[in-house]
């Protein structure tokens, strides 16, 4: 399979001013694999990828620049540093042979946007119906959402900070979304 | 806004789930034995009740399962949800009373 990382362009190209300042941010690519598997596959999977994937539903698992994001209860989001992603395949095909499983490289098909700052949950909940409470949704914890009309996935990653995973075709909806609810703030 | 208690993600806003129709609806084990009126009633059949139904749903916009969920049609009011494979649960007396 040719590696198309160097033909990539942004889906943002033209819309986001790079070296952005304010409570919203364009993340760089990364490797995106969506792991599907019974739940008895994990430790494998923890051994090959270098993070143990939460149990605990909506909890997201790190270690150095990898992470393990629960989706659903046999189903998680792993993320690694960009270009990864055919030598995380490799390994996790080795480490769960011969088990069924389903292993999906999806590093395209998302974009990964920052928002951080004291007045982060206030900007997400302009669109997004959850309770950010830092009790309610605390640090660590990722879960499926919705932005407004677009579904997003939500991790925070620290106290004012947040890393949303939104899919490449509404990303530009995404952001005009963020700039609109900035502006409304 | 309604919350819907999904088994696996807990209390969640009404906006990430989607209606999946009724709930411990068996599909026949062989369906070549039935006859037209029976599998019509398997397809279309449904007891639309006035009062608790059991139903499906599916937290599409979160952990993307789907589950069964106890409400009355009445009031809207969720009175339990539960997992694919459990049993129906009993509720009180007084919260499936809307249709007595
Ligand atoms: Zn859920």
């Amino acid at each position: 399979m040719p590696d198309l990382t160097q033909a990539r362009q942004s889906v943002l190209e033209g819309i986001e001013a790079s070296g952005r300042a304010g409570t919203f941010s364009l993340l760089p690519p990364l490797s995106r694999l969506n792991y599907r598997g019974r739940i008895s596959t994990v430790g494998r999977v923890a051994a090959a990828f270098g993070v143990e994937p939460a149990m605990e539903p909506c909890r997201a698992a790190i270690f150095g620049d990898r992470a393990a994001l629960w989706l659903g209860p046999d189903e998680w989001l792993l993320l690694a540093k960009e270009g990864e992603a055919r030598s995380i395949i490799d390994r996790l095909a080795i480490a769960l042979a011969p088990l069924s499983y389903s292993l999906v490289d999806v590093s395209h098909r998302q974009v990964a946007l920052k928002i951080a700052g004291p007045q982060a949950e206030l900007l997400l909940n302009a669109g997004c119906p959850l309770d950010l409470d830092r009790q309610a949704f605390p640090v660590g914890m990722c879960t499926r959402t919705l932005l407004q009309k677009t579904e997003i996935v939500l991790w925070r990653v620290a106290e004012t900070e947040f890393h949303i995973e939104v899919a490449r075709s509404f990303a530009p909806y995404a952001w005009r979304f963020l700039e609109q609810a900035e502006r409304d703030l | 806004m309604l919350l819907i208690d999904c088994p696996f993600c807990g209390k969640r806003p009404e906006l990430e789930f989607r209606y999946g129709g009724e709930a411990h609806l068996a599909r026949p084990a062989d369906p070549a034995d039935l006859g037209d009126k029976a599998w019509g009633q398997f397809l279309y059949g449904r007891s639309n009740p006035r009062g608790v139904h059991a139903e499906r749903w599916r937290h599409v916009h979160g952990c993307g399962r789907f589950f069964n969920a106890l409400r009355d049609t009445t009031n809207d009011r969720f009175a339990a949800t539960y997992k694919i494979g459990e049993e129906r649960p009993a509720i009180p007396e007084a919260e499936g009373a809307a249709s007595a």
